[in-house]
């Protein structure tokens, strides 16, 4: 336990000392808009995934049209959810957060504002060329190579702001927050370039110019790194900030952030091929996939007890802090995703567990539990400070705490029930040594009520992010501080 | 004390900082993906995509139906009693952008080639119900409706050729197109079937019908490597 460790204590050995009459002109209208998209995409991406759930368990909601077909829509749902949903919470937590931590407002506000508008404008291009079948057909990376050089310049565009306030920090010290946000720029820049190097055929389409295995292997690569660095390493950057901040504790160990930051950095990228076992892919490729998987565990569950522990003395603000729940939540399906993933990248589970609704499962305890629910704890931290006005209603944000709890678990018992029972069924040989299930379709109907189960617990975390959003709308277009409505939760005092 | 070299050297240091985390991301995917550019590839067999498979592989992508079907037959014994022999690197070799897949609603069609009558794949694509009773596959019936643009194509074409596929500078891409077309219409017409050969449908039949048929004919049908039980690899060929 080290105080310096704290974002809300000064390190030590940090730079020339910041007096509090000289406060900082923070940024917080970038802030703000960051909080809006968040939640607009936020509910967007989300009815589009329920509307998906609804397709499978239901087909006629295909509509017969190709542009709400499943096929050319579940790409949308995706991207919305990462890029849109949990990109915009990212910039909106890391503006918050970095000017703070660094006690600098960000380099220029221009770059705040294309990076802003920028952001948008791909997220609306996304979301019409992809209904519209405009596609680079490789998962997670859908969109077509001029939206990607769109990414590209307005990705840069942030790093540069990112980089720029680093360089005029008023202070020195660069807390562990910042390490988690730098490792996210920098990989995620090296990440989409690599793997959208395409030969275009016309403005519309282009082919990789990789091929076959060679293709599938930095496209995994790229996708399980955007889960690394986009869902995981920036989202702990907002655990190190935001939870010892709402918990009013320092972070539990410095050494430990130290160790499993490096740790976390250089070991995700091994992982990629663990998604191509059993592929034509080399079968040592495949190996340091899994073993590198493996290992894993150690720094990711590192960042888990550094989180957990820091609430050692204050677990009793749970039951009043919506902040707190959120993250706590969002912590332990972090904990529990990062045990089942390596699980699931030894050969022998991943016989059973690929091309199943396990993995659906699986990254929806990882997209729901952690990133979701840490982005409510992020956003029920800073709407009130950011606007200025007491958190319209506690009560509120408690329901929607346990609206989307109930939904992960309803969503996410149903998909591995269902996983379980298909990949089963796959395997199943009867006494002749004969396929069990010959008719694939049979492994199908199967499925049928675990779907609209999922269906159900989807729409309840819907609903939990639609009640956020008139929390926050009602909040910023409320009475401000000066009124004695405040509660404690929503106090300023972090300007100190 | 390492934490206190930490505290004090890398973290006042954003640039060295940077440096380290760029290094520590870079191994991995370099060890990794490195060697991927220098492996020998034996296409011996393994056929390029005609125009027309290029037209129908462009409509595979842009429906989607990597989202629901996998191209990936793992040396498993169910696997390969059900889709026919495992997935071989030199099969992709001609795939841009790779189409594996990660999840099978419907069921994997590495070697869906010659599998089912052309008559079959048409009256799927229009109503998956009609030939299977209990499907979710969306009814493709835009397919038969909308036309392949032969300039569309041809410029599929120069960018694979630009990427190194061996395409005859000469090729004349639309009537390669058009005759490949004819045969599938020809062939649907004794099913009863009548539909025009520009449509996008024929297109995407020729695709589905070239898939997987070289490896079968290179490596056979799987039916032999019977010996191996469950969840373990079956034996080499």
């Amino acid at each position: 336990m080290d105080p310096a460790t704290s974002p809300s204590s000064p390190s030590p050995v940090a730079g020339p000392a910041i007096t509090p009459t000289s406060p900082v002109n923070y940024d917080d209208e970038s802030v703000k808009k960051f909080i809006i998209a968040t939640l607009v995409w936020g509910i967007v991406g989300m009815l589009v995934g329920v509307w998906l759930a609804l397709e499978l368990a239901w087909w006629p909601a295909n509509l017969g049209t190709p542009y709400l077909s499943f096929g050319r829509l579940r790409p949308l749902h995706t991207n919305a959810v990462i890029f849109a949903f949990t990109g915009n919470a990212l910039f909106a937590g890391i503006y918050y957060s970095m000017q703070r931590l660094l006690k600098t407002r960000m380099w220029s506000d221009k770059l705040s504002a294309f990076h802003f508008w920028g952001w948008q404008a791909i997220i609306v291009s996304a979301a019409v060329t992809l209904p519209m079948g405009m596609t680079e057909g490789k998962e997670y990376a859908e969109l077509i190579w001029p939206i990607d050089l769109a990414i590209a310049v307005v990705w840069l565009a942030f790093a540069a702001n990112f980089f720029g306030t680093i360089a005029i920090r008023k202070v020195q010290h660069l807390y562990v927050a910042i390490w988690f946000y730098m490792s996210m720029v920098i990989t995620i820049t090296v990440l989409h370039v690599v793997n959208n190097l395409a030969m275009p055929a016309t403005f519309t389409r282009s082919y990789p110019i990789y091929a076959g295995m060679t293709d599938a292997l930095v496209q995994w690569w790229y996708g399980h790194n955007a889960v690394g660095f986009l869902l995981t390493t920036p989202i702990l950057g907002l655990m190190y900030y935001f939870l010892p901040k709402a918990a009013n504790k320092p972070v539990y160990s410095y050494r430990l952030s130290i160790i499993h930051f490096w740790a976390l950095v250089f070991m995700y990228i091994w992982a990629g091929p663990h998604h191509l076992l059993y592929s034509a892919l080399p079968d040592w490729a495949q190996t340091l996939g899994m073993v590198f998987s493996v290992a894993l565990i150690a720094p990711s569950w590192g960042g888990m007890l550094n989180g957990l522990l820091t609430l050692r003395g204050a677990w009793d603000k749970l039951r009043t802090d919506p902040v707190l729940k959120f993250f706590v939540s969002g912590i332990t399906f972090y904990g529990m995703s990062t045990f089942e993933g390596p699980m699931m990248s030894i050969r022998g589970v991943n016989a059973l567990s690929h091309f199943t609704d396990w993995t659906i499962a699986h990254v929806h305890a990882g997209a729901l539990g952690w990133v979701g629910m840490s982005i409510f704890g992020m956003l029920y931290y800073t709407v009130p400070r950011v606007w200025n006005r007491p958190l319209h209603s506690v009560s509120m944000a408690t329901t929607h705490f346990w609206l989307a709890s109930t939904g992960i678990v309803l969503y996410i018992v149903a998909m591995w029930s269902a996983g379980v029972t298909q990949g089963l069924m796959w395997r199943a040989l009867d006494a002749n040594g004969l396929l069990q299930y010959p008719n694939f379709i049979d492994t199908v109907t199967t499925l049928n009520p675990f779907y609209w189960i999922r269906l159900v617990g989807g729409s309840m975390y819907l609903v939990g992010t639609i009640l956020c959003a008139w929390n926050v709308f009602r909040t910023a277009t409320g009475p401000s501080l000066s009124s004695p409505a405040g509660h404690p939760a929503a106090t300023p005092h972090l300007e100190a | 004390m390492a934490d206190s070299w930490h505290r004090r050297t890398l973290e006042h240091r954003s640039a060295l900082f940077a440096a380290l985390t760029t290094a520590a991301i870079s191994i991995g995917g370099m060890v990794e993906i490195a060697p991927m550019f220098s492996m020998p590839i034996d296409t011996t067999g393994i056929s390029n995509y005609t125009p027309l498979q290029v037209a129908g592989r462009d409509i595979y992508v842009r429906e989607g139906c990597y989202n629901c079907h996998s191209q990936m037959i793992r040396p498993l014994r169910s696997e390969t009693l059900r889709y026919g022999t495992w997935s071989r690197a030199e099969e992709y070799a001609w795939d841009r952008p790779f189409q594996l897949g990660s999840r099978r609603i419907g069921p994997d069609l590495m070697r869906v080639g010659g599998k089912y009558p052309n008559a079959w794949h048409f009256e799927h694509l229009r109503d998956p119900r009609s030939t299977s009773p209990g499907s979710i596959m969306p009814s493709y019936h835009w397919l038969i409706d909308d036309k392949v643009d032969p300039a569309d194509i041809t410029a599929s074409i120069n960018a694979l050729r630009r990427l190194g596929a061996p395409y005859p500078a000469d090729l004349d891409v639309a009537a390669s197109m058009h005759a490949d077309a004819q045969v599938i219409v020809d062939n649907l017409a004794t099913a009863k079937v009548t539909v025009e050969p520009d449509r996008e449908v024929i297109a995407l039949i020729a695709y589905l019908q070239h898939l997987g048929v070289d490896g079968r004919k290179k490596w056979g049908d799987g039916t032999t490597a019977d010996a191996a039980p469950v969840g373990t690899p079956a034996e080499a060929p």
